[in-house]
């Protein structure tokens, strides 16, 4: 087993990276710091592996399950002889994977953005916020309570809110990172609330304790389901509001509206960030309460409702959006509704864990190709410089690399073997079809649309329109992207990452995960079979012919239906007006109703009260400003009274 | 009356303190000013001497104080000049009326 | 009535006029030297008292210190023949009333109350004793406070020499002096000054 040291270094290398670059590298060796930065994370990603290897293969396993360990755990603050915080690691299958996860993404985001944001102006800062949310998102995942959690949870908040706002000189990046932050900040709020309900009630911060406390049959949990608040048990309420916190961080509807918003930032950044690791934050919350989630299935229910229905509603609006980022980012959302649902029709221990193996696994999966399919995209935006698939077209000539990648990605995600998203898709969608067949139903219509819209962008970037030009990409581009026109690929330090990846799309999903991660740390037996999978495949293989036929050539086809399903279409194209919805609340009844009324008691009572002490104040000191008149002599005619007065007083009086 | 004791002296410190006092409250310019506060620890010094002497014969803390009151009072004389000497060439004046510059 | 009692009251005959004269005159060199007169009779009275080494401090600190040093200053800054000012009529009855209730009743206070003396043998006050218990460092002793006004001392000469330096500063720095302003004047000013002629300004 690896020391304690090891393991801890696994975050602090990162933040030593922040640390170093923001105060030294910036203004020393800026251009040395990319290089920094990616030794660092090499270095937490290595240790990873080992700590993986050891933990999967050496001494994770007791018995046949695989235990929760916690090498380290700091009392941090003390409040109370029962009430304390402490600061902690705790391994288990799911930490483990995700730090791998994390690791693995940051280390190719890290080298990818080697060539990325070259020339960048604040190219050592971009380093700096990448090692600092790495550094978050692995504290995140050590945690061992769910109050360092929380604190993690915040800081990766700020670091995207960093990074998404990284060009801050763009109006529009600023308003998405403060539109991420302060929805996420809402759903935080939420997840305060049922941090605080769960451990009053359970009396302990830590996940170890909590979880013993709120499954077994103990006093904690017949009081926590005892207490009932508008006809939910306190249980119920604390898991929910946990999930909202969950929610919004993952982007769940109706929380999902900053996700879009969010692809303002750099395009590595939103593979890092808002595809592969922080916005699975919230599936890994659940997943890490698990053992309480199952204990109410209430919570579940709406776990898997809200993950489905976020699934379906991503996926429809992502057929209709032209930014290839947008698309990208609601085909996450929709990802992320597969994950979320698939642990809700999952219960504890055993056969039913099903679900909850099949969303790490997904997790996992759609770390490596959406990671795979976001850098893909930034490589055609270096190159067209444009986010718009208008244009776009005709390019797997110019980036065969790109291309073949890209391809791979589009094919892993729409689920067709032997990609790893097909194993991972096969598993939830066996766990929904064992726990509910409407949901069995809407998660493989999500998955027939998933591939539909994947190669539509799919086609829409390298086919439909003739090769482009060699002249015009050379006066679209100057003289400066001359290289650029004859050869659309980025630089090696661009390509490899996607290689590497691409690789890893096809080769991840034979990883076997149900001997692995698993609910209760068993290994469970999946059948395969192969009647069960013919479906979905089938869908899936529908909705790329579907694709071909639109996108594959210029035509009017798709206008045609769009025009033909206006209502649909245009709802789907406004992203079903749910921001709209957001601002009328806003505008039309939180601000006159709510807000001005505040706004006019801070003014005019708040205000008014503090203004009133100020003038009363001045006209005090108006009236005696007089005593101090600047004259030595009637300065010591106070004090000889004043000593008189003592004088006095203390022989007359206080006797 | 015929027997001089501590009270002779108590009654020679009071009234030279408020002579102090009342030549302190009185005078404008600043060099007298200072003369009365010399008067003022004086009567004190008159004070400490004879308590040692009529009460506590066998102590000397009396005249320890005495001696460190006259070592405070040549050091405050000294600074008190300096000031007042340097108030004169900024203000050509060292009446204490003029010199009121330090009010609201 | 004996010599010794003669000999008080003549001692205290000129402190208390010679303090009165001091804070009366309206000649400021009269009135140093009445003071003179007063910190001289306060001699007496500790050589009257036997504590002769005090007496001995207070004339050479004060008469030969002190009073040389007022004397000096009243040369440096004014004339010494034209009279004071006087002063303003309120405020000198104010004082003097002031003054007289304050000397009345401390007088009330201290002859209602009862002192009563140790009793035990007298020490004898001489240089030898004096000096040995104050730089000792035994229960007694007063080794501490006898450094601290050493230190003392120390900062009061150090303030002395910094408060009455010259500062040369260019002559265009120099504010125009408002108040009895001298046209000859040498280009040079003290510190503090630049402060105290803003505050001036204001």
């Amino acid at each position: 087993m690896l020391g304690t040291s090891l393991i801890i270094l696994i975050p602090f290398l990162p933040i030593i990276s922040f640390l170093l670059i923001s105060l030294v590298g910036r203004k020393n060796f800026p251009s040395f710091c990319g290089v920094l930065g990616t030794l660092s994370v090499l270095g937490s990603f290595v240790l990873s592996a080992t700590v993986a290897y050891d933990y999967f293969f050496v001494v994770g396993k007791v018995g046949d399950a695989y235990q929760q360990m916690v090498p380290l755990k700091i009392n941090w603050l003390q409040f109370a002889p029962n009430v304390s915080i402490d600061l902690g690691i705790m391994l288990d299958p799911i930490s483990v994977m995700m730090l791998v996860v994390v690791t693995l993404v940051s280390l190719m985001v890290h080298f990818y953005s080697l060539g990325y944001m070259k020339g960048e102006e604040r190219y050592a800062t971009f380093y700096s916020y990448l090692g600092l949310f790495t550094f978050s998102m692995l504290g995140l995942v050590l945690s061992s309570n769910i109050f360092q959690i929380y604190m993690f949870w915040e800081l990766v908040g700020v670091s995207s809110y960093l990074l998404i706002g990284y060009y801050f000189e763009k109006p529009s990046a600023v308003s998405a990172a403060k539109k991420a932050f302060i929805v996420t900040r809402f759903a935080d709020l939420g997840f305060l609330i049922g941090i605080l309900i769960l451990s009053y009630y359970s009396g302990t911060l830590d996940f170890q304790t909590m979880i013993q406390r709120l499954t077994m049959q103990t006093n904690e949990l017949h009081t926590i389901t005892a207490a009932s608040f508008m006809g939910a048990s306190a249980l119920a309420w604390g898991l929910v509001l946990v999930f909202i916190g969950g929610a919004g961080k993952s982007a769940m509807f109706p929380l999902h509206i900053w996700l879009p918003d969010a692809m303002e930032g750099p395009t590595p950044v939103s593979a890092l960030i808002h595809a592969a690791t922080m916005v699975v934050a919230g599936v890994f919350l659940v997943a890490r309460l698990f053992p309480v989630f199952s204990g109410c299935p209430a919570a579940l229910d709406i776990v898997m409702w809200v993950g489905v229905s976020s699934s379906l509603i991503a996926a429809i609006i992502a057929c209709t959006q032209t930014d290839i980022k947008r698309v990208l980012a609601y085909s996450t959302m929709s990802q992320i509704g597969y994950m979320m649902f698939s642990l809700g029709t999952a219960r504890y221990g055993g056969e039913n864990g099903l679900g909850y193996m099949a969303s790490m696994f997904h997790l996992f999966t759609h770390a490596m190709f959406k990671a795979l399919l976001f850098l893909g995209a930034g490589s055609v935006i270096h190159y067209v410089h444009s986010n718009e698939m208008k244009d776009m077209g005709g390019l797997r000539k110019l980036m065969p690399v790109t291309h073949f990648t890209f391809l791979i990605a589009c094919l892993a995600i729409a689920g067709i073997p032997p990609f790893a998203g097909f194993f991972s898709k096969e598993e939830i969608l066996q766990s929904a079809y064992h726990a509910n067949k409407v949901i069995f139903g809407l998660a493989i219509l999500t998955a027939a649309i998933t591939a539909f819209y994947m190669f539509r962008l799919y086609f829409n970037i390298f086919w439909n329109k003739p090769l482009p030009h060699k002249e015009s990409a050379h006066d679209a581009h100057g003289a400066a992207d001359a290289h650029d026109a004859h050869h659309g690929e980025g630089p090696a330090t661009m390509l490899i990452p996607l290689v590497i990846l691409g690789l890893l799309s096809v080769a991840v999903g034979f990883i076997p995960f149900n001997r692995l991660v698993t609910s209760d740390g068993k290994a469970l037996a999946t059948e395969f079979h192969m009647t069960f999978s013919i479906a979905p495949v089938l869908l899936a293989t529908l909705g790329i012919f579907i694709a071909l036929a639109f996108y594959k050539k210029e035509s009017a086809v798709p206008q045609k239906m769009a025009d033909s399903l206006s209502a649909l279409y245009r709802g789907s194209y406004n992203k079903f007006y749910i921001d709209e919805i957001y601002l009328f609340v806003t505008k039309k009844i939180l601000f006159p109703f709510v807000g001005r009324p505040a706004a006019w008691f801070d003014r005019n009572v708040v205000d008014g009260f503090m203004n009133m002490l100020a003038s009363v104040t001045a006209h005090i000191s108006a009236l005696i400003k007089g005593l101090q008149s600047g004259k030595v002599q009637q300065y010591a005619a106070y004090f000889f009274a004043g000593a008189v007065g003592f004088v006095l007083i203390f022989i007359y009086w206080w006797t | 009356m015929n027997d001089i004791g501590l009270f002779h002296f108590l009654f020679i410190s009071c009234a030279l303190f408020f002579i102090g006092v009342f030549g302190f409250l009185t005078r404008r310019n600043l060099i007298t000013m200072l003369m009365s506060v010399e008067l003022i620890l004086n009567s004190v010094n008159i004070n400490l001497v004879a308590f040692n002497k009529f009460l506590f014969p066998d102590k000397l803390d009396g005249l320890f104080f005495t001696l460190f009151i006259i070592t405070i009072a040549a050091a405050e004389a000294a600074v008190a000049i300096a000031i007042i000497i340097n108030l004169y060439r900024n203000y050509k004046s060292i009446d204490v009326e003029q010199t009121d510059t330090m009010k609201y | 009535m004996d010599a010794r009692t003669i000999i008080f009251y003549i001692l205290a005959a000129t402190i208390v006029g010679g303090g009165l004269m001091s804070v009366t005159s309206r000649k400021i060199f009269r009135s140093a030297v009445y003071l003179l007169f007063t910190l001289i009779g306060i001699a007496g009275l500790y050589f009257y008292l036997d504590y002769e080494f005090i007496a001995a401090v207070q004339v050479v600190v004060y008469v030969g210190g002190i009073v040389v040093l007022i004397i000096f200053s009243i040369f440096l800054t004014q004339g010494s023949g034209e009279d004071m000012q006087r002063p303003a009529l309120g405020q000198a009855v104010f004082s003097a009333l002031a003054a007289i209730f304050g000397c009345m009743l401390t007088m009330y206070v201290i002859s209602q109350q009862v002192f009563t003396a140790s009793g035990k043998p007298a020490v004898e006050p001489s240089a030898a004793n004096i000096g040995g218990q104050m730089l000792s460092t035994t229960e007694h002793g007063y080794m501490l406070p006898f450094e601290v006004v050493s230190m003392l001392l120390l900062a009061a000469m150090i303030g002395c020499i910094v408060i009455a330096i010259k500062i040369k500063v260019p002559p265009h720095k120099i504010l125009p002096d408002s108040n009895k302003g001298n046209e000859d004047d040498v280009p040079v000013i003290s510190a503090g000054h630049l402060e105290t002629q803003e505050a001036v300004a204001e």
